[in-house]
């Protein structure tokens, strides 16, 4: 069980009046799964994700990365957690600190103090990966957003982490971008890393194992994306949006159309509307 | 600010840009010093023909090297002037009111402006021929011994490299910001220095807000990542002495080295002096 969250609270420390952004929050995340964090701005959903890796230490309750706590003030053993769930932020040009390519994927072994001849077989694995070998001498200055993150998302895997979460990484992208990153995501998830994908687009939910939806700080539901999605009162109640194509499935199926009841993709539901005749 | 390598870089692949950065930064150094010790036109000329031959070799155009005097032209003239107005010595060669112009006076000007085109034209070449990342990694190399009197060598060399990666980005911020007050009715081109002064406030201070925001994403990125300034890092890039870098110091060397002899031993004016006698 690489995560495993026990009562967890986190509050903000503000001069009045603390700011109580995780309540009381129980959950695992399995390993080899993939999860998606869903919830409004606000929800607490961002400050789930740095309560992962040690970025923030609950103020009551446990959080344990393979039954060791994050609440540690030895760096070793914090490094240890970071090095195990790796972490990609949402704007790309802020979490870079080199000007070529290969550079950056070295900082994160080099920290690591992992032997030189193995941060290059690390940076040849990393970039490879995501498809983003033909640049590894380059600057990232003059790439995409998707493949600016893509890179941030090398920069973790040299690190040879368990976990991957990803802090809302598809949220400054554009479409074309997102989709790079959701593709590497699923990659990567096929390869046996566990991917905590914390967004707020519920069409990223779909393809995820378990959808947890946030919502003043609260898990307010958990489960397949089947079961999230068909929960419409709760979604109307958290006030969250469904892909369109989602929409289309149940008005179809209310007016009698015979489609199966489960989640599509556009082109799913496309053929599937073409078979129900 | 369209080009990945920003600063002089001007790649051309050649034998000099190869050279280690610590050996040409060596060079420079010994460069700056060797020139103040010139005293007489023949050094003077010899040096120049050194510096345009490296800048043979490292296949800088001449316009290019050149253009690199520009900055310091007003610089040049003022004190050349300055010098040729107010030394005393020699013959009295111009005498028309209060100005006075002595032989002296001459040699001075024309000394001092050689001397100031030569300090400008060498270090040039180093920034031609080397990107800043080569020289941060120069500089962190050589100030290495200064670890022992507990100077953060490495720190300070991340600094730096931070600082240089950041710089496209915070231009392309200040030219959005410009462009948002513009499209507000903002003026930046109208009126005195001072009021031109007074309408880059409202581009500073959201600038400096996006910077102090960007540096606290980026530690938190940094922190994910493992880095701390103590512990114990490898280090992917390892700079290695060539044949090519022990000739080009070699030469480097050879000539000071004359400069001095001539100074302290041989003093080729006089020679030369003698010869057209």
């Amino acid at each position: 069980m690489p995560i495993k969250f026990d009562h967890v609270t986190y509050e903000y420390p503000m001069e009045e009046k603390p700011v109580v952004a995780v309540k009381d929050v129980s959950f695992e995340i399995a390993d080899g799964s993939f999860v998606c964090v869903c919830g409004e701005n606000g929800s607490g959903k961002s400050t789930l994700a740095k309560l992962m890796n040690g970025l923030l230490q609950p103020t009551s309750g446990t959080v344990t990365v393979d039954d060791k706590s994050t609440a540690t003030e030895v760096e070793k053993e914090l490094f240890a957690i970071r090095q195990k769930v790796g972490m990609v932020f949402q704007n790309p040009d802020n979490q870079m600190i080199a000007s070529i390519i290969e550079d950056e994927i070295a900082f994160g072994p080099e920290n690591l103090g992992v032997p030189r001849e193995e941060i290059g077989e690390r940076i040849t694995y990393a970039l490879d990966a995501v498809g983003m070998s033909e640049h590894r001498h380059h600057t990232p200055y003059k790439l995409s957003g998707g493949q600016k993150q893509r890179v941030a998302i090398a920069a973790v895997l040299a690190m040879r982490p368990e976990v991957l979460v990803l802090d809302e990484s598809t949220a400054m992208l554009d479409p074309k971008g997102r989709a790079e990153v959701l593709k590497v995501a699923h990659e990567l998830h096929a390869q046996g890393i566990t991917i905590v994908l914390i967004t707020h687009f519920m069409e990223e939910a779909t393809q995820a194992d378990r959808v947890i939806v946030m919502s003043s700080g609260e898990v307010v539901m958990d489960g397949t994306p089947e079961e999230v999605f068909r929960d419409r009162e709760g979604i109307e109640r958290y006030d969250l949006e469904l892909p369109i194509v989602d929409d289309v499935a149940a008005a179809l199926s209310q007016q009698g159309v015979p489609i199966e009841d489960k989640i599509y993709s556009v082109s799913t539901l496309a053929e599937a509307i073409c078979r129900s005749k | 600010m369209n080009n990945i390598v920003f600063g002089q870089y001007y790649p051309t692949g050649s034998v000099v840009h190869r050279m280690d950065p610590r050996i040409k930064l060596l060079a420079v150094i010994l460069y700056i010093v060797t020139v103040f010790f010139i005293k007489d036109y023949t050094m003077y000329g010899a040096i120049l023909v050194f510096v345009l031959g490296v800048s043979c070799v490292a296949k800088i155009p001449l316009k290019v090297l050149l253009r690199t005097v520009r900055t310091i032209i007003f610089l040049v003239l003022i004190t050349s002037i300055i010098n040729l107005f107010f030394t005393r010595g020699g013959k009295l060669l111009v005498k028309w009111g209060v100005i006075k112009i002595y032989s002296e006076g001459i040699h001075h000007a024309v000394k001092l402006t050689l001397r100031l085109i030569l300090l400008m034209l060498f270090p040039s070449l180093l920034t031609l021929t080397t990107t800043p990342m080569e020289l941060t990694d120069a500089m962190e190399s050589l100030m290495k011994p200064l670890k022992v009197i507990k100077v953060p060598v490495h720190a300070i060399a991340l600094i730096m490299s931070i600082a240089l990666r950041m710089i496209p980005i915070l231009m392309e911020e200040t030219n959005k910001i410009m462009l948002a007050q513009k499209a507000r009715g903002a003026d930046f081109d109208s009126g005195g220095v001072l009021k031109k002064a007074k309408a880059m406030i409202p581009v500073l201070v959201p600038l400096f807000v996006g910077a102090f925001r960007r540096a606290d994403e980026l530690a938190l990125a940094m922190d994910a990542r493992c880095y701390s300034s103590v512990a114990k890092r490898t280090k992917y890039k390892v700079m290695h002495l060539s044949v090519r870098d022990l000739v080009g110091g070699l030469i480097c060397l050879a000539v000071f080295t004359v400069v001095f002899l001539n100074k302290y031993l041989w003093a080729f004016d006089s020679m030369i002096l003698a010869l057209f006698k």
